[in-house]
């Protein structure tokens, strides 16, 4: 099944190009831990890169901007935390629950959720949220304002020793990349086209024939799983599951890191977790300052910067990154 | 013959019109904002808290009592809100409505994080003015005077709002750039001025419910962000519109929220978010949403 781009949407980019990119990306991230960058750092900002990543595939590909995406990391973080330390699960298939977790989450909210158009589909999905926020605060499972903490880090794969970083680095890389590839492989599939379709105008689409309520539905639910996929590995990482994961802060932090590299750019939401992720780091000590910094830096890329880092390089050079 | 439960169940049924009273107001303030500049604010809730602290900083540096502030600080709140849309929100003309949504979220968060780095997480005291101190034994209940002041200014600040948009003819020009902005420009209506202050007018909304909540919840950073939230699930409930729908949403969510605080009060934290969905999934649009 094949559709006509509309005019707006670009040409089929050079693939040659965009497959060099990300061979080079995968390299780079991959000796970072051998060239004295700290793993920790790295695997914290790969799981954000990967939920910032699934955010973008509804506002870059289907224009819907989500305000509630903390709930899907936060589910699956729960999710998998609890199947880790209370059920004695191996890591696998804890991450494999979370994702499955925020999926089915996903399926509901997208159901309420994508009846609504533009700023009405923000805010249903940031009160959605919210609902789950006190959902969590109050259940039993997730321990309050605690958490769950020491959660094991058993075999990956029953082999794996997870409780050596450079171990663990690997594993949440490859997770990171079979993440990244999938969204990269929908965005340019015909399922991927017909998304870009539905952002560009739908009621053209709908008169085409496409059910586009399913599709951006299926679209939902495929962010929500790889939003999971992120909160559920971080857990592995992090070792604990909180209340911050579900928050909205966090909704709104995957925004910034999405806007900040480049909404609807390829390797923008990689590149703005790692800038955000580090500039936490470094401004660890200012407190309530990283707020501040934070909503400067939404101000300031909403009125001077809206393509974000990628979204200006792939201008500069004239390519589709 | 009344006994402690229906004394708390009214008890209940107040605190849900006093949260009602700033659904309303916050919610007003959001669909008028929204008929004429297409955005959502979501610095509302930053700003309502900045009314509240401007109050305090009147009375507790400047001296000036809870009347004056109960005027000056919506002028001054709101006069700041002008100069934003000058500033930031006008360059956003003619773009997708999201971008207003970012932008206004990073003035939120820069707004609470200042007043957190100064002022911490606690709350400052605000005494309730002396003239409405006290309260009223109406048998089945005791009624404090300022909370019934809270309930009854609220409802005719709101009151008065939609009869001079519907009913005036300032509020036609408004109603009618709403619609056309370039016909009306036409006939020489100097619209952006307008728009700018419209947007003042919500944002003063906004600082008069911090105001009137000072007394009542303490005057603290994160205030308003929580609320906001459930702010946005009363606007999507009521659909933006109608100015009478905001209204009418805004005080029936707050009653309804009060009796779940009596009858369920594990759920009184989501039952706004649980009536959203439902709204969402029988009438799309909102309650008086138009298609």
């Amino acid at each position: 099944m094949t559709t006509t781009p509309t005019k707006t949407l670009s040409a089929a980019p050079p693939k040659r190009d965009e497959t060099t990119v990300i061979m080079a990306m995968i390299a780079v991230l991959a000796v970072l831990p051998l060239v004295g960058v700290y793993p920790y750092f790295v695997m914290q900002a790969l799981c954000f890169a990967l939920f910032a990543c699934a955010f973008n595939l509804l506002i870059g590909y289907v224009g819907l901007l989500s305000f509630g995406h903390a709930m899907f990391l936060g589910t699956a973080g729960y999710a998998s935390a609890h199947a880790a330390k209370v059920w004695g699960l191996p890591p696998e298939l804890c991450i494999i629950f979370g994702t499955v977790a925020a999926a089915v989450l996903g399926l509901l909210v997208g159901l309420i959720a994508i009846r609504r158009q533009g700023i009405y589909f923000s805010m249903t999905t940031l009160a959605l949220a919210q609902m789950m926020y006190f959902f969590y605060l109050q259940a039993k499972f997730t321990h309050g304002e605690d958490g769950i903490q020491g959660v094991p880090r058993d075999p990956f794969l029953g082999f794996l020793d997870i409780s050596k970083p450079l171990v663990l680095f690997y594993v949440v890389l490859a997770i990171f990349v079979a993440g990244f590839l999938l969204i990269y492989r929908t965005i340019n599939s015909p399922f991927g086209e017909i998304l870009k379709a539905i952002r560009e105008n739908e009621p053209r689409a709908i008169s085409l024939g496409y059910r586009t309520a399913r599709y951006k539905l299926a679209a939902f639910v495929l962010s929500a799983g790889l939003a999971g996929l992120a909160g559920a590995t971080k857990v592995i990482v992090s070792q604990n599951a909180s209340l911050t994961d579900v928050r909205w802060e966090m909704s709104g932090e995957v925004v910034l890191m999405t806007l900040v590299g480049g909404l609807g750019t390829i390797f923008g939401p990689v590149v703005g977790a790692f800038v955000i992720i580090a500039m936490q780091q470094y401004l660890a000590e200012f407190g309530q300052w990283v707020l501040v910094i934070q909503g400067v830096i939404f101000v300031a890329c909403v009125l001077a910067f809206r393509r974000g880092l990628v979204g200006e390089l792939a201008q500069a050079l004239s390519r589709n990154l | 013959m009344f006994n402690i439960s229906t004394q708390a169940l009214f008890a209940q049924l107040l605190v849900g019109l006093i949260n009602g009273s700033f659904y309303a107001l916050l919610s007003l303030g959001l669909a008028v904002i929204f008929g004429m500049l297409n955005i959502i604010n979501f610095a509302h809730g930053a700003l309502y808290m900045m009314g509240a602290f401007c109050a305090y900083f009147l009375l507790n540096v400047l001296g000036v009592n809870y009347w004056l502030a109960l005027i000056l600080a919506p002028l001054l709140i709101g006069g700041l809100g002008a100069v934003l849309e000058r500033t930031m929100l006008q360059r956003l003309a003619g773009l997708d409505h999201l971008y207003g949504l970012l932008l206004t979220f990073g003035l939120a968060l820069i707004i609470q994080g200042l007043f957190q780095n100064y002022f911490g997480s606690s709350g400052l005291p605000y005494a309730i003015p002396q003239q409405l101190t006290g309260g009223q034994n109406l048998g089945f209940m005791f009624l404090p005077n300022y909370r019934a002041w809270v309930v009854v200014f609220s409802l005719t600040v709101c009151l008065a709002t939609w009869f001079a948009i519907e009913k005036t003819k300032l509020g036609s020009y408004l109603r009618a750039a709403t619609e056309n902005p370039t016909l009306v420009r036409a006939f020489g209506i100097n619209v952006p001025r307008m728009i700018t202050l419209t947007y003042g007018f919500g944002v003063g909304l906004a600082a008069l419910a911090g105001v009137l909540s000072a007394p009542i919840n303490q005057v603290r950073p994160l205030m308003g962000a929580d609320l906001i939230i459930v702010v946005f699930a009363v606007v999507v409930i009521g659909g933006m519109g109608s100015i009478m729908g905001s209204i009418v949403t805004g005080f029936a969510l707050g009653i309804l929220e009060g009796l779940t605080k009596y009858f369920y009060p594990e759920a009184s934290n989501t039952v706004v978010f649980v009536i959203m969905a439902i709204v969402l999934m029988v009438k799309p649009n909102g309650l008086f949403g138009r298609a």
